[in-house]
């Protein structure tokens, strides 16, 4: 009987100590929206997007606290974003999934009275840039900014690379990377044919699938982040790559070069969005602004290592190099045929991604 | 010749399997950040780790939700098993199959649908939300493996205990438990390694600014995965072999006493 009494007791105290524990954790994920003195606020970044010590020192300025969280790509982000889960501030999506959330009608628009350092550090050709996706800069404060290109090997090709049609001669064959995905790939044979690279005419993009296809056999690989690895350890010769990158590869391996190909290419902007029902509108406008700061941006800059949009921040760049690279700095009046990608509607995405299928599986 | 091809096809085996892993743990040492160029030999990721804050905190998360996710399941599923047990046979195997399907369905499927209940139900999305879908997930894990140790049991010895005065509950742990536990106990691993792996649930299910491992480790993708990600799973790598040793080792010895102690009973 007493045997008895204490196993009955011990499996209570199991269950009711199960019990609270879950009750803990419920009301610990409850009470976290108290946030610091001035409330908090909730951002939704790239992966490794941002320096931490400028979140902290904007937690130390303004009492605000700032909730971070990250994700991997566009795609993954959206759903997360528009089913409301986590109901999140701020965001910096890419180009093309600005328009679509624009198209979506979950954007805030800015009020930029409030924006006073988004209005006059950042550069006037990137606001221009960014009208592709963002048609009156209503929604949108660029971050980073950057070109795809071609990085290529000086010790591993016989001439100098300047053009996308490089990457279709024989005498690479196998020494070629191409970016493993569907707008990126099809913007290098849309440009080589002088098309637009947000083109949905059925005709263009036939045409541009014909090219990768005839392309195939000299690409060596279709990679996505191990272009850096690859290009760096000598594996190939020539390698599709966005500027982002370039520069860190030639400080492993100073025999790349990077070349913004002269019939034109794609200019990404990620870009400070407040969503529309975001719970803490006036924190996250206090956010992007104190981002927009030129000693702020310097820091996420030397961080990061794409290009700002930042004017103030490319002046506090101390190393020269950099402060005038043309990989990181490109003078985009100079170069012919520049776009940013934009949303094509779920049509145009399944267009793209048929003729995708068709070329991989070639 | 017949066992030279054995060992070197075991060999290949292994190399191929472990391959992967070895590569990772020599470049966790690697002082230069790209897997591309050798720099040296360097502790340096395995210091930084430890100031990492934000990854020893997604670590942190990790083991919790593990632990947490896969002893409740566990309790869960064992109840759900004694229970099913003493169903009518149709109505056990319609029972064994609807808690089937959790497993056999995608998990992206699962992430977004429980995702969708949170939201209907007005949850709010944090730690408390990733550890109720990781339970959700876990049951029928444990119910997999603990269902086979219920068959083989005979109710009788669990009658015959009531027989000689023990109630339900003492005759339960003293009687059934024991018989249970090595189905109890390989369930609650296979819950804990689910739980340790999943990636596409957590990542549906968890609020703004909670990480575990997996979701850190994907969010680095677009910039590089860190040294400090190849510190941190070598740590973990050694410290599960060193634990499977110790686990293989002492019930050897265990049996070895057990079967020694039992032979002067039996003469």
């Amino acid at each position: 009987m007493d045997n008895n009494m204490k196993h009955t007791t011990t499996t209570n105290k199991l269950l009711i100590g199960s019990v609270m524990l879950l009750a803990a954790l419920g009301l610990s994920g409850c009470g976290a929206s108290g946030g610091g003195e001035n409330g908090q606020v909730i951002v939704y970044n790239w992966g490794e997007y941002i320096d931490p010590e400028t979140i902290e020192m904007f937690e130390e300025e303004t009492g605000i606290e700032v909730v971070y969280d990250e994700f991997e790509t566009n795609e993954i982000m959206y759903p997360k974003v528009e089913s409301g889960a986590a109901s999140y501030d701020v965001v910096c999506p890419s180009d093309y999934m600005i328009s679509k959330m624009i198209a979506n009608d979950m954007l805030a628009e800015l009020d930029f009275d409030k924006l006073p350092n988004a209005k006059a550090n950042i550069g006037a050709q990137y606001y221009e840039q960014a009208r592709g996706f963002d048609p009156n800069n209503q929604y949108s404060v660029p971050y980073c900014w950057g070109t795809v290109g071609i990085l290529y090997n000086k010790t591993m090709v016989e001439e100098p690379i300047t053009s996308w049609s490089q990457l279709w001669d024989a005498k690479y064959a196998d020494n070629i990377l191409m970016q493993d995905s569907v707008r990126d790939a099809f913007m290098v044979a849309e440009k080589l044919n002088g098309f637009s690279m947000n083109t949905t005419d059925p005709q263009e993009l036939e045409t541009a699938k014909n090219s990768l296809i005839e392309q195939k056999p000299l690409v060596q690989a279709y990679v996505i982040d191990q272009v850096r690895d690859k290009m760096i350890g000598n594996e190939a010769a020539i390698g599709v790559i966005y500027s982002g990158e370039a520069i860190y590869t030639q400080r492993e391996n100073p025999d790349l070069e990077y070349v913004i190909p002269e019939e034109g290419t794609n200019v990404w902007i990620d870009s400070w969005v407040i969503l529309k029902d975001a719970p803490n509108k006036e924190n996250a406008e206090k956010f992007i602004d104190f981002m927009c700061r030129g000693d702020i941006a310097v820091k996420n800059f030397e961080y990061i290592t794409y290009s700002t949009p930042n004017e103030a921040a490319r002046e506090l760049i101390e190393d020269e190099d950099i402060r005038n690279s043309e990989i990181a700095f490109p003078d985009l009046s100079k170069y012919n045929h520049l776009e940013t990608f934009v949303y094509l509607g779920e049509d145009g995405d399944a267009l793209y991604n048929e003729l995708w299928k068709e070329v991989k599986s070639n | 010749m017949k066992n030279a091809a054995k060992k070197i096809y075991i060999a290949l085996i292994v190399l191929f399997l472990y391959a992967p892993i070895g590569t990772l743990m020599v470049l966790s040492f690697n002082a230069s950040k790209t897997r591309a160029k050798w720099g040296g030999i360097t502790f340096k990721w395995y210091g930084q780790l430890l100031h990492n804050d934000d990854i020893l905190k997604a670590f942190g998360n990790t083991l919790l939700i593990a632990l947490l996710s896969s002893v409740i399941a566990t309790i869960i599923g064992t109840i759900a098993c004694i229970a099913m047990s003493n169903m009518k046979k149709r109505t056990r195997m319609v029972m064994l199959g609807i808690t089937n399907i959790p497993m056999l369905n995608a998990d992206i499927v699962t992430g977004i649908s429980l995702m969708l209940l949170f939201i209907s139900f007005g949850f709010k999305f944090g730690l408390g939300t990733i550890l109720l879908s990781h339970i959700t997930f876990n049951i029928p894990y444990v119910i997999l493996s603990v269902m086979p140790r219920m068959k083989q049991l005979n109710p009788s010895i669990y009658e015959a205990a009531q027989d000689l005065g023990a109630s339900p509950v003492t005759a339960f742990f003293k009687v059934v438990f024991p018989d249970l536990l090595p189905g109890i106990l390989s369930g609650f691993l296979m819950a804990f390694t689910m739980s340790l792996d999943d990636f596409i649930i957590t990542h549906f299910t968890k609020g703004a600014g909670v990480d575990t491992l997996s979701t850190k480790i994907y969010t680095e993708v677009r910039k590089g995965i860190k040294p400090e990600m190849y510190a941190l799973s070598t740590l973990i790598f050694v410290t599960v072999l060193v634990l499977l040793i110790l686990v293989n080792v002492t019930p050897a010895r265990h049996e070895k006493t057990a079967i020694s102690g039992m032979s002067p009973d039996k003469s």
